[in-house]
């Protein structure tokens, strides 16, 4: 499964269990994510242990931080699920503002690398 | 003519005191809106990375991340989200304009950034002010990110990060405009310590 555009892509490694990241996302509004959105909930309809790899993600607007915000909430909601989330000690926005994903589901794994 | 100026939080009202500052205007209504919308980017990545050059590399304690690359990240961040919401809300058959200026300080980059709203959104956008000040930052953050979540809009969200996250002080200032009538003048400043 994968999305890619000029600007971003995210694309879905089931060897690794792990989502991937990249790129530049400011797209219009909460509604133009819905499609990763979807391709997040899709990959966690099948797999109950997933980790986001952000590492490659250079800018992310506020309507894609409450998109991250609706997937994390979605998955603290199901209880038996973990997600873990991989940042870049490096990109400015991941070092600001991941930590406020962690709040919203305190069990959940944040790693900066 | 303007009458009926109301000030919010901590407005910068000086805004002609520092020689360094740059300037861009738009006409909302004069670019399709998706090419406006790809315009933020473009403008914000201009502006983070013009102001940049003014900060040498120096290295910040316990950051992975350069005095450099922090300020292009920030601004570009800060006037990303302040160009979206600025065109999300304009009146756009109004032909007024929407600019963004900064203006940069020893101590501090200063945001102005100035669009024309109806007079609704205008109420609606007080009301919202007056309970966010009167707030926790936390809290309310945690609540409007919620709220963000479950009614998938994400209004306020990119406002409240520029203030928790990247610690910015925002002021408003709004001006009922007698020509055209209700119209209101909407300036926001968002002072970012450097």
């Amino acid at each position: 499964m994968e999305i890619k555009t000029a600007d971003y892509y995210v694309r879905y490694d089931e060897n690794l269990a792990t989502i991937f990241f990249g790129g530049f996302l400011r797209l219009e509004g909460v509604d133009a994510y819905k499609e990763i959105l979807d391709l997040c909930v899709n990959v966690f309809d099948k797999q109950k242990q997933i980790s986001m790899n952000l590492t490659d993600l250079q800018f992310l607007n506020s309507s894609g931080i409450s998109m991250f915000s609706m997937f994390v909430l979605k998955i603290r909601d199901l209880g038996d699920a973990k997600l873990a989330i991989q940042g870049s000690e490096k990109i400015l926005w991941q070092t600001k503002s991941l930590k406020n994903l962690k709040r919203l589901m305190p069990s959940m794994t944040l790693e900066f690398i | 003519m303007e009458v009926n100026t109301e000030i919010f939080g901590d407005y910068y009202g000086q805004d002609s005191d520092s020689q360094e500052y740059l300037i861009i205007n738009f006409s909302p209504s004069s670019i399709p809106r998706n090419s406006r919308w790809r315009n933020n980017g473009i403008s914000a990545d201009f502006l983070g990375d013009y102001f940049a050059t003014f900060f040498p590399g120096d290295e910040i304690p316990g950051s992975k991340i350069g005095k450099q690359e922090t300020i292009k990240s920030s601004v570009s961040f800060i006037a990303n989200e302040l160009l979206e919401n600025a065109m999300k809300y304009s009146l756009v058959n109004t032909n007024l304009p929407v600019s963004i200026a900064l203006y940069m300080y020893n101590e501090k980059i200063v945001f102005m950034v100035t669009n024309h709203i109806s007079l609704e959104s205008s109420e609606n956008y007080k009301t919202y002010i007056k309970e966010l000040l009167s707030s926790d930052m936390d809290e309310m953050f945690t609540k409007q990110l919620i709220k963000a979540s479950s009614e998938g809009n994400s209004s306020g969200i990119g406002l409240l990060t520029i203030i928790n996250d990247y610690g910015a002080k925002p002021g408003w200032k709004f001006e009922k405009l007698l020509n055209p009538v209700d119209v209101v003048k909407l300036t926001i400043t968002i002072q970012l310590e450097v």
